[in-house]
């Protein structure tokens, strides 16, 4: 089977993320970027699944020449190619999901696999709209029952797995109050949450082999895609600021504190 | 006259989520301010008993779609019917709240639409029919202030941003409306529900979260929780070291909570953690050490060893 994985660029989540004086972005000392941790769980599940059922799978991003570390990243967890969409500007959740349509298209994955959303943006939308734009099923939130269930359970019930002739996806979401589970006919696109599964470490040997494997470069006009952004940001501003806090003595004036004060309990 | 469709959900109990109740307040807020009725929409096996409960509540019309295909909530059959009924009526703004449904339909929603659409909305900013959305990246570290250009614009609302629309006032009428109906790829199999007596994290008023202070040993915490009618969190530090179960931790990689009062114990506050919880009313911080940065956030901080303090807080909040 063939399985494309997303892996955008994100800002470390252990970053400091402070908005720039002119509001028109965030300070960029001092950041690292990472794998969106989201998409790195859907690389892990997309080489479980191919270790199990054979095949490829396909990491593709969307940015500048920069990605690339994301991608080699990727590469080195064992993904098998690269699609980098080369891209420099701003880019809402619409262009993405219909430069991935496209880089679906040519790929013709079994299965497309994302993070459910990227740590930056937080739109929590691009897998959604991929799976409307290609007519396919969706199992948004994959999920494991790890913390329900016992061990041999879970060995019977992993996140996502496929269906006894192998035509569709079983997908356990992870969603409020509980857990649904859902059948999607292959293609679909599944989008992962935080408990599906720990992301393996690049090892040495990936890392090495990483740095010969290919990434296909691409870009929007050459997809056909028009990416003029719909999700216009007009200024980004700091959260409300906290007004500066006090340290209580003893429990008892915290109750007082909380009763008389802030009237929260 | 240019239309606001709020989308209800059902919760697999069959009750009304509370949730919609605030979406209908965001969605009251857009229709005066852009001079459009306020519609709701339910879709359930059988919608008559939620669409008489939420006439009551300020819409002016209640779409309500029964059938059997809507007994299970699934993306592919409710988008169709959704961005259907939004199509006929011409509505300008597709809403609803920030729940696992709101989040997985909603883009469907919006994305047969051709629609642009902003998540976990806070606010609304902006003036009359220009509406600019305020919304959270980077987990809540930064509030954007977003204009969507489609003629057609989708959101969500986190629903602690915005009150629960209250009854009283005009009661809606109900439509019936029976959306056509298309094969789907997607099969619902079953929904197993976790069962706490606790409420929902991301729901609930009240957190108390234990981190590495309290050593993987949380019934200081689940009693005091217990006491206060609240939902228990945690650091990651505490579910990586598989002490608790992954489903409870706050930050930016888990779940975002902005309930009326966090109580953080034996939490030191690393980023991840605070762009979990910064959004909450009232922050308590108690950890023995006294340069822990979760103190920055605190409105009150207790330096003391949460396993001395807590069972004296429960015992005082009990006695209240």
């Amino acid at each position: 089977m063939k399985i494309l994985v997303t892996a955008k660029r994100v800002e470390d989540a252990e970053s400091k993320i402070r908005v720039n004086p002119q509001g028109t972005g965030i300070v960029p000392e001092g950041l690292k970027y990472k794998i969106n941790p989201f998409d790195e769980i859907a690389v892990e599940e997309g080489l479980r699944l191919v270790a199990k059922h054979g095949g490829e799978v396909v990491v593709v991003s969307i940015g500048g020449k920069e990605v690339q570390e994301q991608l080699r990243h990727a590469l080195a967890m064992g993904a098998h190619k690269a699609v980098w969409v080369n891209h420099a500007g701003a880019l809402d959740q619409l262009a993405i999901a219909a430069l991935l349509a496209k880089v679906v298209e040519a790929e013709k994955p079994d299965l497309a696999i994302l993070g459910k959303q990227s740590i930056d943006d937080d739109q929590n939308q691009v897998g959604q709209y991929l799976a409307e734009f290609l007519g396919w099923g969706q199992a948004t939130f994959a999920s494991k029952v790890e913390s329900l269930e016992s061990d041999a359970e879970k060995g019977k019930h992993p996140g996502v797995m496929l269906s006894a002739d192998g035509k569709a996806v079983v997908v356990v979401r992870e969603v409020d109050n509980g857990l649904a589970t859902v059948e999607c006919q292959m293609p679909a696109v599944v989008t992962t949450d935080l408990r599906l599964n720990l992301p393996r470490y690049a090892s040495l040997p990936g890392i090495m082999k990483a740095k010969s494997k290919p990434i296909q470069e691409l870009t929007p006009a050459g997809l056909g895609v028009d990416v003029t952004p719909k999700v216009v940001i007009q200024k980004m501003v700091p959260p409300p600021a906290r007004k500066a806090g006090i340290k209580v003595p003893d429990v008892a004036t915290l109750v007082d504190k909380l009763k008389n004060e802030a009237k929260v309990v | 006259m240019p239309v606001v469709l709020i989308v209800a959900e059902q919760q697999p109990d069959g009750n009304l989520r509370k949730a919609t109740l605030n979406a209908l307040t965001a969605g009251k807020q857009l229709a005066e301010r852009t001079g459009a009725e306020l519609h709701v929409a339910v879709l359930a096996k059988d919608a008559s008993g939620l669409a008489a409960e939420l006439k009551g509540h300020g819409a002016k019309v209640v779409h309500a779609a029964s059938s059997p295909v809507f007994e299970h909530y699934l993306a592919e059959t409710f988008a169709p019917a959704v961005a259907e009924l939004a199509q006929s009526l011409g509505a300008t703004f597709v809403g609803g709240a920030s729940t696992a449904m709101g989040k997985d339909l909603l883009p469907r929603v919006a994305a047969r639409l051709k629609a642009a659409m902003a998540t976990d909305v806070l606010g609304f900013e902006g003036s009359g029919a220009d509406v600019v959305y305020a919304r959270p990246m980077w987990a809540g570290n930064v509030v954007a202030h977003v204009k969507l250009t489609t003629p057609v614009q989708v959101f969500t609302v986190r629903p602690t941003e915005f009150p629960a629309a209250p009854t009283g006032g005009a009661e809606a009428e109900v439509r019936p409306f029976t959306p056509k109906t298309e094969p789907v790829k997607t099969r619902f199999i079953d929904f197993k529900e976790v069962k706490s007596a606790r409420p929902q994290l991301t729901e609930a008023s009240v957190v108390v979260a234990g981190g590495r202070g309290t050593k993987g040993d949380f019934k200081e915490i689940e009693a005091l929780a217990d006491v206060l009618g609240a939902a228990v969190g945690a650091s990651r530090a505490v579910c990586d070291a598989g002490w608790v179960p992954n489903d409870l931790q706050v930050g930016q990689t888990g779940k975002v909570v902005a309930p009326k009062l966090y109580i953080a114990a034996g939490i030191s506050g690393a980023i991840q953690h605070l762009a979990g919880m910064k959004g909450s009313k009232t922050i308590v911080a108690i950890n023995k050490d006294p340069e822990a940065p979760i103190f920055q956030v605190a409105d009150y901080g207790l330096v003391a060893d949460l396993f001395k303090v807590l069972p004296e807080l429960r015992q005082a909040l009990q006695s209240k």
